[in-house]
């Protein structure tokens, strides 16, 4: 701790920060461009000076940059002093010379950094009268907007793309005052973190595009804080809607969970929200909607009563959702809505997780780690913002040399230009070619048996007492004891594995590292990525698999079957499915968008999106969060919970009408499960208000309230009240700052943009006031009666006339909602399937040329990519695309001609 | 008395309303229209800065854009019944849009009637502003406008060029 003298005022401060961060910590206003608290400093911008003065007597100080300043004992500065103030008042001034007469056409207005910046220092006339330089656009692609006359040279928007987030196809062209921020040439932006420029970029020059489509200014946004769905990080929104439509989804800082970014699916995938793909009405037995209309629709329900309805989950939905459905049709017809590997790997999973002995990492604690080792994960294309904080790993052994060097870590251009392009360890076997390789120390690609024997060989070398691994080439013999070496010598390794891969032995053998290496490194941890947004709440809540209730209906045993938020047909084969189906008399559907599983349904029931549902998601390391809903939605559309609530009504003599709200749901649910105790308790229940009122979903300046439905109606109607939480859908209510969990948007006076995100920080980059929201659900204590997984896998071997089919995934287009976005869809590559130069010539194929095949009895016909970076033996095939037919991988591809 | 006497050789101030007209001055604040600029272009660029500054809420609108990036509003609406003609609107807009006219003769029997969409709203004239146009000096290109044709700009910076 040291004293810093502020005016003349002194503070306690934390030592080695920079004097501007501090200042921002500490509640003063004080301008910045090139400074961001996750890039740190490069003094580029010239705007955040401040004086120093060297002691008491000293009156005239000195100008300083104060984001490049560290905080000293005694330090004497003033913000307010006079010349510095004319100093920020003229940088803003000169940057303005050529900036554009744009603010009323700038999707930035709004929540701009450079309006808050310029009205902070007081600037309003341009003096300058010559001429104002002008620069040509590029078309970027699908996401993002350019308009580069708004540039104002802070280098932010490189910083981000290359130096943090690994992009190549971003950079500063030209010279002095021609600088130009841009690709070589028009094109798609190829990093997957491409929409954070939108919120990094202080200025109007990147933009949300999906947002232009209808654009809308944050102001006038009904915002809630909810959570991403469409991995299973679980990271942070901001989701905002204007005149019932969804318009755009916005980080929310979290400072364990995705920190200031978000990747492109999770901003981007929203779409499919607003798209025509939507159900809107209920609909009833094969397509007709006439005369439907939710009396008839229960009714007929309800005529199914004391018959035997099975129920099946979904890792989509969230926990309250299933959670009712189970209780709707009992304990023993519950059945979780995924795949037999998924079935089995979300269990092994949990077990691992919950039983521990290792830690499982957040996000934050993967970039803090010293050396990682991904275990079977394109990390890159299934948990997004987990590559992201990998590429932030290696950064920490070199960052010990520029600590030694007396260099703060915050000097992000000195710190760079130290370490140069030296990187931490970071070890990777992956299938096939994944996007962190640029950073790696060194890659293997093998099949999936043969990347959890060289797993296993690693746990073994840490600990001797878990299982050997026999017949390993010399070459699998060093990586393994490179990569052990590597993780003992770490002050804080981190194994990550998931379900990607399909395959149990790779989980296993993360599971055998991370145990032995806990034994030897109490830091250690262990990140497990699984298949979507609430896979571990489906697997928390428990039932049976997909298979037993196919089998079940086989038997003729079934006589309706209540789906909930599931497209079936992508957690098995089509033809088992269209048995399933058509052996069941009833198929009861609550779904929010078309899908194969809807076209199929007997009854219909249309449910709210994430947007339009309150509920609970349990992300991949456990941690249970709360998505609060952002607006009531048109034609009575409901939660699937509050939908399968009003079905126990006519379904059973005991029902569930006593559960009013979310929290009844979720506070049953939390006494009845031991392991999510406690999550009932993640926001304050829906009585409570601050002050006797509500939290505001909408900002103090929302507009055309008494106007936007005048066409509709002229006297304005009661606006909706929320039963589930404590916050309202007006702009009336709580103006102070609302508990952490329950923030619809960031908002400081003179601070619009998101900037103003440091003013919830406890302390600039640290956890929001109040702690962080959410709940892990696991915390293994110091368990150390290590059991380690015994069963090592047989060498993978090539088969004359089959390839072992392998699951690969792709950020746009493997995961079911996203590729419903109009966005998205246009970045989903076309299918194919990928194999081994040797393979390829021995089928005579030829790059591009279609290759036909069989698995599980379905037939397929790809054309196909060449790679070097796929084992002989093996066919990577993308899942989760349109044009690609389900099955359940790894599974053997018979060749056919 | 004597006062009320010399009353009735001052001119009257009841005028005969409706045969005979008020005369109001050009910026008394009436009805709102929204205007032109000298091309004949729509003036709102849907900057949604009239709806923020109406103390009522009664403005609402939506953007859009054409093909060659020109914004303006796809719909645009007052609740003339909830309007209280304060003229922050028009005080608020960067486009000189939006106006206030002096025009009062607004009465509805059906209180629906006072709202007003953008075919009630916009006229075929630039109101009271004559010779602005927003787009001539915003450095956004437009249909007809590129890059650097803008008042007051220099043509597009050659990224290339390693000229000084
Ligand atoms: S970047 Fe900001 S200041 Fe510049 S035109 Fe856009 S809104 Fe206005
Ligand atoms: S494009 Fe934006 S982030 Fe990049 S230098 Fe210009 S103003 Fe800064
Ligand atoms: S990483 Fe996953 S949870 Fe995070 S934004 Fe991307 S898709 Fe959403
Ligand atoms: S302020 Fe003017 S330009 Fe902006 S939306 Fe209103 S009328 Fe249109
Ligand atoms: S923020 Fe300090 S120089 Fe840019």
């Amino acid at each position: 701790m040291s004293t810093l003298y502020i005016d003349g005022k002194p503070f306690e401060v934390s030592s080695g920060k920079n004097l501007l961060e501090t200042c921002l910590s500490l509640g003063f206003d004080l301008p910045y461009f090139c400074w961001h608290p996750a890039l740190g400093s490069v003094g580029a911008c010239r705007q955040c000076a401040v004086k120093v003065y060297k002691d008491e007597n000293d009156k005239r100080g000195r100008l300083i940059m104060s984001c490049m300043e560290p905080v000293t004992n005694n330090q004497l500065i003033s913000i307010d002093d006079v010349e510095a103030k004319e100093f920020r008042d003229h940088v803003i001034e000169w940057l303005m010379t050529n900036h554009p007469h744009d603010c009323a056409v700038c999707d930035e207005g709004g929540s701009c950094h450079l309006q808050d910046m310029t009205v902070m220092t007081g600037h309003s006339y341009r003096k300058f009268t010559y001429k104002k330089r002008t620069y040509k656009n590029q078309q970027l692609g699908p996401f993002i907007n350019h308009e580069m006359n708004r540039c104002i040279q802070c280098y932010r928007c490189v910083r981000f793309y290359k130096d943090y987030a690994g992009g190549k196809d971003l950079d500063a062209f030209a010279s002095r005052n021609k600088v130009y921020f841009g690709r070589h040439e028009d094109g798609v932006l190829e990093s997957e973190f491409s929409g954070n420029l939108a919120e990094v970029c202080p200025t109007g020059v990147f933009t949300d595009k999906t947002l232009k489509q209808h654009y809308t200014r944050k102001w006038d946004l009904t915002m809630a804080p909810s959570i991403c769905q469409h991995c299973s990080l679980g990271c942070n929104i901001i989701a905002g809607e204007r005149y019932g439509s969804l318009r755009m989804i916005a980080n929310r800082y979290h400072g364990e969970v995705n920190g200031y970014f978000l990747c492109d699916r999770g901003r981007f995938g929203y779409e499919y929200v607003n798209a025509p793909t939507r159900l809107k009405i209920p609909v009833f037995q094969n397509g007709s909607t006439e005369d439907v209309n939710i009396t008839r629709l229960l009714k007929q329900i309800s005529s199914l009563k004391g018959s035997t309805i099975i129920g099946i989950g979904s890792p989509r939905a969230s926990l309250e959702s299933n959670y009712v459905l189970k209780k709707l049709v009992g304990e023993s017809n519950f059945y979780l809505g995924v795949s037999e590997t998924d079935y089995r790997l979300t269990n092994l999973i949990l077990e691992i997780l919950s039983k521990g002995p290792a830690r499982p990492y957040s996000m934050k604690d993967v970039e803090e780690s010293d050396a990682v080792f991904v275990l079977g994960e394109d990390l890159t294309n299934t948990a997004p913002m987990l590559a992201l904080a990998v590429r932030q790993s290696v950064r920490q052994q070199p960052l010990k040399k520029v600590e030694s060097a007396k260099i703060s870590l915050w000097n992000d251009a000195a710190a760079r230009e130290l370490i140069q392009n030296e990187k931490g360890p970071l070890f990777l076997g992956t299938i096939a070619f994944t996007k962190l390789e640029d950073v790696a120390t060194s890659t293997c690609h093998a099949s999936p048996d043969d990347l959890a024997r060289i797993g296993f060989a690693v746990a073994h070398l840490i600990d001797p007492g878990s299982s050997p691994v026999n017949e390993l080439t010399e070459l699998e013999k060093s990586l393994a004891q490179n990569i052990a070496n590597t993780l003992l010598k770490a002050e804080r390794p981190v194994v990550i594995s998931g379900s990607s891969s399909g395959s149990d032995a790779v989980i296993k053998a993360a599971a055998n590292i991370s145990a032995a290496l806990q034994k030897k490194k109490s830091n250690s941890g262990i990140v497990l990525v699984v298949p979507e947004c609430n896979s571990l709440g489906l697997g928390l809540i428990g039932g049976q698999s997909l298979a037993k209730a196919f089998d079940e209906s086989a038997k003729g045993k079934v006589e309706a079957a209540i789906i909930l938020e599931n497209d079936l047909y992508r957690h098995a084969t089509l033809p088992a499915v269209d048995k399933f189906i058509s052996s069941t008399k009833n198929i009861v559907v609550l779904d929010h968008t078309i899908n194969a599983t809807t076209r199929k349904a007997t009854i219909l029931i249309p449910t709210g999106t994430f947007a339009e549902a309150d509920g609970t998601l349990v992300n991949n390391e456990g941690r249970a969060q709360r998505f609060f809903q952002v607006y009531e939605p048109a034609n009575g559309i409901k939660e699937s919970w509050r939908w399968l609530i009003q079905l126990s009504e006519g379904l059973l003599e005991k029902n569930f009408n006593h559960w009013k709200n979310q929290a009844d749901v979720i506070q049953s649910l939390a006494k009845e499960i031991e392991i999510v105790k406690g999550v009932d308790t993640i926001v304050p229940p829906p009585h409570v208000r601050i002050n006797g009122q509500r939290v505001p979903r909408q900002s103090h300046r929302y507009s055309g309230r008494t106007s936007m439905l005048a066409n509709i109606n002229v006297s304005e109607s009661k606006p909706p009240e929320d039963s589930d939480s404590s916050m309202s859908y007006t702009m009336e209510g709580f103006r102070g700052q609302p508990p952490s969990s329950m923030i619809p948007f960031f908002w400081s006076p003179g601070w619009n943009s998101v900037q103003s995100v440091n003013k919830y920080q406890e302390e600039v980059g640290a956890s929001l006031r109040g702690g962080d929201p959410g709940l892990r659900l696991f915390n293994p204590g110091q368990n150390n009666s290590v059991k380690y997984f015994e069963t090592i896998p047989e060498k993978f071997e090539a088969v004359k006339g089959k390839l072992l089919a392998v699951p690969l995934h792709h950020i746009f287009g493997s995961e079911e909602l996203s590729s419903k976005s109009d966005a998205v869809s246009k970045r989903i590559p076309q299918a194919y399937v990928i194999i081994n130069g040797e393979d390829a010539s021995s089928l005579q194929a030829s790059e591009g040329e279609e290759i036909k095949f069989e698995i599980d009895g379905q037939s397929y016909q790809l054309p196909v990519k060449i790679s070097k970076e796929i084992q002989k033996g093996v066919v990577g095939i993308p899942i989760g695309f349109a044009d690609v037919p389900y099955a359940d991988l790894p599974a053997w591809a018979i060749l056919k001609t | 008395m004597w006062l009320t006497f010399l009353h009735m050789f001052h001119k009257r101030a009841t005028i005969q309303y409706p045969e005979e007209k008020i005369k109001l001055p050009a910026r008394w604040r009436g009805r709102i229209v929204l205007t032109r600029d000298p091309d004949m272009g729509e003036r709102c660029v849907g900057c949604y800065l009239c709806a923020a500054a109406c103390p009522v809420d009664c403005i609402s609108l939506q953007a859009t854009e054409d093909e060659n990036g020109r914004r303006y509003p796809e719909f645009f609406r007052i609740n003339f019944s909830r309007c209280i003609f304060c003229g922050y609107c028009e005080e608020a807009c960067p486009t000189y849009a939006i106006q206030l006219i002096p025009d009062f003769e607004m009465g509805e029997y059906d209180r629906q009637n006072l709202v007003y969409e953008k075919k009630d709203l916009l006229i075929d004239g630039q109101g009271k502003y004559p010779g602005y146009n927003y787009y001539k000096v915003a450095g956004l290109a437009i249909g007809g406008k590129d890059k650097g044709e803008a008042e007051n700009e220099e043509p597009p910076i050659d990224v290339k060029s390693l000229l000084p």
